[in-house]
């Protein structure tokens, strides 16, 4: 009795780990039975996909692009999860900050020094972001909200304020002198476009192209993404380093060990002295913050202006939980996640380009990589079940 | 310019029109409540309703069968409602997140589906307006009831689905509270425990309650792509399947709050329509947002906090309190 237990015992914690790989096969595998029955050859499929997102200058360079967002928005969702208050509203957060970014950018840029200002708008971004992540989190600690409703609520308001914003005060003049009344903003002054990848080449004095220094095959490819003009730009090293600081944060400070308190007992943590609604509202805040400084980084990293606020948050929200669930909830596993999820949707849209399979089959994969994942974590919660009973058992007899 | 229309007349109008923009609130949010009553937050009522309006769509658009629209749109939502009550009864899993996964399967799915089969927006005729006229019963009239002033320009004039989300609120009152399957719902959604010590299966009564929850839903999405709006576009439920699920907050969980949540929303975006029609100066995006705030509001209120069945968002395992 006791050594099968002990065997099926190890099997699974060898497992343990590679659950969420697992979850994205086996959507993979359920999106291939859909490319069959949509007449099309999955393996052809999933070829273009991934030469799409990988195997060139280009592909990795939107891959990373699309990755920044994913990742910011993502370790916002690891912070609020682990506090268990569950942010849907990472959309809405995600737009605000885009939207005070801009506001900043269109009224600021060409006044104040870039530097100062990319700074002002990057703050600004998170704290709007924050504060729209805070009011759910506040209505939740004090008045018992369902932070999953209000968070939901919230994005639809962002997005109608966005219109409103965007149609009125913050409209591009050009749009009314044209009398096409398009709901963008105009674009930002470009003293505040964050650096791209190929413009801190050429402060390191990277100057010349692959082709000159004679590289060839995937070095090639990895040398122009760095010097080549791509469109990836240094959001990508905003959005590591803060992986890593959220890291230190949730395991290495006070504040971020009462969170996951929290998260994990909120009555234990109550009896240790621990204020639940405080650390409630901080992670709703700060994971806020996080989907804001994503919107900002959008903005003066890629877009360079406001328009439709959907088009602008792109689903990001929801795909970021995607990659937070994907790893794991941890700050550092986010971000091969969202590596991943990039690489999947700049892949869906080379599919779409190869094969004519519609990229939208991307969000139908990344909706079924979250209902594997989440519905995976039954078998690590019954084997710390079965542990803990054996554990007490144990004791029980250690007393007889 | 257009014509001057009276006071009467619009608000007549805006009547008309939020009784019909609530039918999809009602099947959707009906069908949430007997799945939160039994304990279980079905969050993936948008992704439902997204695949019931297109496959109800594709269906009508093939077969021009609009009762065949429905059983598909129905039968569809059902399945989902399955897959949901799989993973949140049997695998225990997160309820809030899976359903978030369950939207993004319907968004993607029926919009790929929607791409490869229609490819561009196509429209079907939908169900017909019942308008009761004399001519219809032989008489030799053109009279129709639906003309009757304000009355008959309300309430009648509207299709076969309109009439079926009202009868549902009683319907779904009398289940609920009034036979032994509601009480064994309610029994779940509070007490799964006591419930089980007394041989009600949780697990049985959590699948229908999230299987009739499902197919509600698919005909909720199936009543604005072959009833209200007659064509099917992608993410046409632009977020009313998450409305569904807050109105079941609303309505602190009961059908004739649902009715009175649905209705709120349903005239605002009535009025809201209107404000348009007209071409009155006042920015549309404002009164869009107030049924968010409203429900925001709404939910801060305490007392709905009491009337929450206990067990909502618990999965159920013997010998657990």
């Amino acid at each position: 009795m006791q050594i099968t237990g002990l065997k099926r015992f190890r099997i699974e914690r060898v497992l343990d780990p590679f659950l969420p790989v697992l979850a994205v096969i086996g959507a993979l595998l359920i999106g291939a039975v859909i490319l069959l029955f949509l007449d099309a050859n999955p393996i052809e499929a999933y070829t273009a996909m991934f030469t799409g997102a990988f195997a060139n200058k280009n592909g990795l360079a939107d891959t990373l692009v699309k990755s920044i967002p994913l990742l910011l928005v993502g370790l916002g969702i690891v912070i609020a999860f682990r506090a268990s208050v569950i942010n849907i509203g990472a959309e809405g957060q995600l737009i605000v900050g885009a939207l005070l970014t801009t506001a900043i950018g269109l009224w600021l840029g060409d006044v104040l020094p870039g530097w100062i200002v990319i700074i002002l708008c990057l703050l600004g971004g998170s704290i709007m972001g924050g504060i729209w992540g805070a009011i759910p989190g506040y209505l939740k600690a004090r008045l018992g909200v369902n932070e999953i409703l209000s968070t939901i609520m919230m994005n639809q308001i962002a997005i109608q304020i966005g219109f409103y914003l965007l149609r009125g005060p913050m409209i591009d003049p050009a749009e009314i002198e044209a009398g096409t009344n398009i709901p963008h903003s105009a674009r930002l002054s470009r003293n505040i476009d964050l650096p791209r990848f190929t413009d801190m080449a050429k402060w390191f004095g990277f100057t010349e192209s692959a082709n000159d220094l004679g590289l060839t095959g995937f070095s090639k490819e990895i040398y122009g993404l760095l010097v080549e003009p791509t469109r990836l730009h240094s959001g990508l090293i905003i959005a590591v380093v803060m992986a890593i600081l959220v890291y230190i944060f949730l395991w290495r400070t006070t504040i971020g060990y009462r969170i996951r308190a929290v998260g994990l007992n909120p009555h234990a943590s109550r009896y240790a002295g621990i204020s639940v609604p405080r650390y409630m509202v901080l992670s709703m805040g700060l994971s806020g913050a996080f989907a804001g400084l994503a919107g900002a980084v959008e903005i003066i990293g890629l877009h360079h202006r406001m328009f439709e606020p959907l088009a602008v948050s792109a689903g990001y929200g929801f795909s970021g939980i995607v990659a937070a669930l994907f790893g794991k909830l941890h700050p550092l596993g986010a971000i091969p996640a969202s590596l991943l999820f990039g690489g999947l949707l700049v892949g869906g849209d080379k599919m779409q380009r190869a094969i004519q399979i519609p990229q939208v089959m991307v969000t139908a994969v990344l909706g079924l990589v979250v209902l594997f994942v989440v519905s995976s974590e039954i078998w690590s919660r019954q084997r710390a079940e079965r542990r803990v009973s054996t554990d007490t058992e144990t004791s029980q007899e250690e007393e007889e | 310019m257009q014509e001057e229309l009276s006071v009467l007349a619009i608000l007549v109008g805006i009547a008309h029109s939020g009784l019909r923009l609530a039918t999809p609130y009602l099947y959707a949010a009906i069908g949430e409540t007997f799945a939160q009553r039994s304990g279980v937050l079905n969050l993936g009522v948008e992704g439902i309703m997204l695949m019931g309006a297109y496959s109800g769509f594709y269906a009508v658009f093939q077969t021009e069968s609009l009762i065949l629209g429905l059983i598909v749109a129905g039968t569809v939502g059902m399945l989902m409602g399955l897959a949901m009550a799989f993973i949140s009864v049997t695998l225990q899993a997160e309820q809030g997140i899976s359903g978030i996964g369950l939207y993004m399967f319907g968004l993607g799915a029926s919009s790929l589906l929607f791409k490869t089969t229609l490819g561009t927006v196509e429209g079907v005729n939908g169900f017909a307006t019942i308008n009761m006229c004399m001519s219809s019963i032989g008489l030799n009239s053109d009279f129709c009831l639906s003309e009757i002033p304000i009355l008959g320009e309300i309430f009648l004039g509207h299709n076969i689905l309109v009439y079926g989300a009202f009868a549902l609120v009683p319907v779904s009152w009398w289940i609920i509270n009034k036979t032994t399957l509601g009480l064994k719902i309610r029994a779940v959604g509070q007490n799964p425990q006591a419930a089980d010590t007394l041989g009600v299966s949780v697990a049985r009564i959590r699948y229908f309650t999230v299987m009739v929850g499902g197919m509600l839903a698919g005909i909720a999405g199936a009543s604005l792509s072959i009833s209200l709006l007659n064509i099917f576009q992608e993410g046409m439920t632009n977020g009313q399947g998450f409305i569904a699920v807050a109105l079941v907050y609303f309505g602190s969980w009961t059908p004739v709050g649902v009715l009175g949540g649905a209705l709120l929303f349903s005239l605002i975006n009535a009025l809201q329509l209107w404000v348009q029609v007209l071409d009155l100066n006042l920015p549309s995006d404002v009164a869009v947002m107030l049924p968010y705030l409203l429900t925001i509001i709404a939910l801060a209120f305490p007392f709905k906090r009491a009337l929450q069945p206990a067990a909502l968002t618990r999965p159920f395992k013997r010998g657990e309190n």
